[in-house]
């Protein structure tokens, strides 16, 4: 049932074809694209519902839903269109290739959703890094304009839409939405209250919204082929192709498409080699991204790679970057590298997140040496509580949930580690001074 | 998040900055990408003009105070809100900087895969002192990064804007060599990877209507 190359999406992946406009659309892209446009607002939404997509960029929202919600009527206020290319979550590497190998899918996706969602203007938010994928890119849309395929009457539809790269400039937070609306007005990116949602008050003060740039990408060919097609793909409520980033302790790291679904295991054999050693010298997975709680080898036995199946074991798919750990891997100090990730990456705003990341950090820090009391594990699972869900965005959950799934998979592990250092060192520390 | 806030004691800030013209001719693509009213957006891009400026007259790419100065005066701005932009976000460098810029990823992907490796093989043949430093013939600096996005070519070491991946410390000592040479290896897989693609060639894509 493993997905063919038939039925792939992203044809260019690794880039071994020509990503420019006539090779791009010899491979099928821009097909039709004008008919389908003039199908109208209604039927592409409508297909997109159909076709079951979720948001690629970690959340998995439902792309049609969310953009039923932009206003129906036209105001005075423009409505835009955000593509999040923001990719900084650990583990992740997706986006990178769609943005550098197949960019010409992406703006043809933009055209999509800026008619659906009454559109005339689209930003992609390239994180800064990506300097050579954001030059890609925009050749590309220059190459989309010189054809007539964005601009007044994009495609000649009857649809003007403007497209422009904007690149960022090294901060994880900006991937949250409202954050990044307010990096791209040109401030800090520090994330807003919801309500108001992006559809009623986003970029400028006006309707506006931010989607992944897989899920973009992966329009076009939808409306094609057809959502049915798509919803064809993995487990009701999961459907559809995804990329999944492969990578740690395999023998072939690597970026594939695949159905949803697929299980762990059959994931990581045969497309990555399988696990460095063997599948029994496999520890541990960080399903989907740093923000993911790890599974233990048992779950990672069976389990399949999808949004309620993942969630069925207290961890989720988020981006599908799927870090695999073995037995040679000393797993607190995998957990406070991520604890050091949130800590440098929080943007200040919110005092739990703020303190909390700083003080999490230097618990792990001292759990990777064993430098504490076992009560104090207890301490930080109960820190780590209090932290999630009391802040504006979601940073601070995804930076204490990986540590909620050291705690609740490893705790012998973590208990061991302290008693070794007491054995080598037997002084008392104060509880949870840090 | 911690950017440090330069006091613009320890190092000689440049007395003025002005655009040039190859920035000016940038400035005018990039300003017209927002409405009307909007140019406070094109604040982050307008820094990176300053530090591409600065790189191409000093051979150091930072922001001086002035640069900030000339971006505010520029996008009709209060300074202080180009200053906050510019020490909220990572990559403008509020210091000068040696002529390569080598940034490492240390985040748990690349660790994994042996970054701390990578870290030393930058100590030891850049002849830098660690994270935060530059080598005493100024070739060199050396910076801890967050996830680049390149896991499954993790480790990846940074130089630049170029990302070179699948490192160890023998390729690493190697590419810092020929950077010293005056030669620049292409960026990508130094173990030869088509891209994201598994070691030893694509197991899909093998069959793509169209090529």
């Amino acid at each position: 049932m493993s997905l063919t190359d038939k039925d792939r999406i992203f044809t260019n992946l690794y880039g071994m074809h020509d990503w420019r406009l006539p090779a791009a659309r010899r491979r099928g892209q821009w097909d039709n694209t004008k008919a389908l446009l003039e199908k109208g607002r209604d039927w592409i939404i409508e297909e997109v519902k159909n076709s079951g997509l979720r948001g690629r960029g970690g959340a998995g929202f439902p792309t049609g839903l969310k953009w039923s919600f932009m206003p129906k009527q036209p105001s005075d206020r423009p409505h835009y269109l955000v593509v999040n290319s923001d990719e900084s979550e650990p583990g992740t590497c997706k986006d990178r290739d769609i943005l550098r190998h197949d960019p010409h899918t992406l703006i043809e996706g933009c055209v999509f959703a800026g008619l659906a969602m009454g559109a005339h203007v689209g930003y992609i938010y390239v994180r800064g890094e990506y300097y050579n994928e954001q030059l890609v890119l925009q050749a590309a849309i220059d190459e989309a304009y010189a054809a007539g395929l964005l601009g007044p009457n994009a495609c000649g539809a009857g649809w003007d839409f403007d497209l422009y790269v904007h690149r960022g400039a090294g901060a994880y937070i900006c991937g949250e939405e409202t954050a990044l609306i307010e990096s791209l007005e040109g401030k800090k990116g520090m994330p807003r209250l919801k309500p108001p949602f992006p559809a009623a008050v986003g970029l400028y003060g006006c309707p506006s919204t931010v989607n992944n740039v897989e899920t973009i990408a992966v329009v076009p060919t939808i409306l094609r082929r057809g959502g049915a097609w798509f919803a064809g793909f993995g487990r009701p409520k999961n459907s559809g192709t995804k990329i999944f980033c492969i990578q740690g302790h395999v023998n072939k790291p690597c970026n594939v498409e695949e159905e949803m679904s697929i299980p762990l295991r059959e994931l990581i054999e045969k497309h990555a080699g399988g696990v460095r050693g063997g599948w029994d010298n496999l520890l541990a997975v960080i399903p989907g991204g740093s923000s993911t709680p790890m599974i233990p080898k048992a779950v990672c036995d069976d389990v399949l790679m999808d949004f309620d199946a993942l969630r069925e074991h207290k961890t989720g798919l988020g981006t599908a970057g799927v870090i695999v750990m073995d037995k040679s891997t000393d797993l607190i100090k995998a957990i406070a590298r991520l604890s050091t990730f949130y800590k440098h990456e929080s943007c200040g705003q919110c005092t739990p997140c703020r303190e909390g990341m700083g003080w999490v950090k230097r618990m792990m820090d001292r759990m990777v040496e064993g430098r504490a009391e076992v009560a104090e594990i207890d301490v930080l699972e109960q820190v780590t509580r209090q932290i999630e869900g009391h802040t504006i965005c979601a940073l601070a959950d995804g930076g204490v949930w990986p540590v909620q799934g050291l705690i609740r998979h490893f705790r012998p592990m973590m208990e061991e580690r302290i008693a070794a250092y007491k054995a080598g060192k037997a002084a008392p520390l104060a509880l949870a001074a840090e | 998040m911690v950017a440090e806030m330069s006091t613009g004691t320890e190092f000689p800030q440049p007395e003025s900055f002005s655009f040039d013209e190859e920035s000016l001719k940038a400035i005018d693509t990039i300003v017209k990408r927002y409405p009307p009213g909007k140019q406070a957006s094109a604040v982050i891009p307008l820094l990176y003009v300053v530090q591409r400026q600065m790189k191409r007259q000093t051979g150091s790419a930072w922001v001086p105070n002035k640069g900030m100065d000339a971006v505010a005066e520029r996008l009709g701005m209060a300074p202080i809100r180009v200053y906050e932009v510019a020490t909220f976000y990572f990559m403008f460098n509020m210091r000068p900087i040696g002529k390569f810029h080598l940034q490492v990823c240390g985040t748990t992907p690349c660790w994994l895969r042996g970054s701390d490796e990578v870290a030393r093989a930058c100590r030891e043949a850049g002849k830098v002192g660690g994270y935060g430093q530059t080598s005493e013939d100024g070739l060199f600096t050396m910076t801890e990064v967050e996830c680049l996005g390149g896991c499954v070519n993790a480790p990846i070491l940074q130089v630049d804007d170029d990302y070179y991946e699948d490192m160890d410390y023998e390729s690493t000592v190697k590419l810092i060599e020929a950077l010293r040479r005056g030669e620049r290896p292409a960026p990508g897989s130094v173990i030869g990877r088509q891209t994201s693609a598994p070691e030893g060639g694509p197991l899909t894509l093998l069959d793509v209507p169209g090529e």
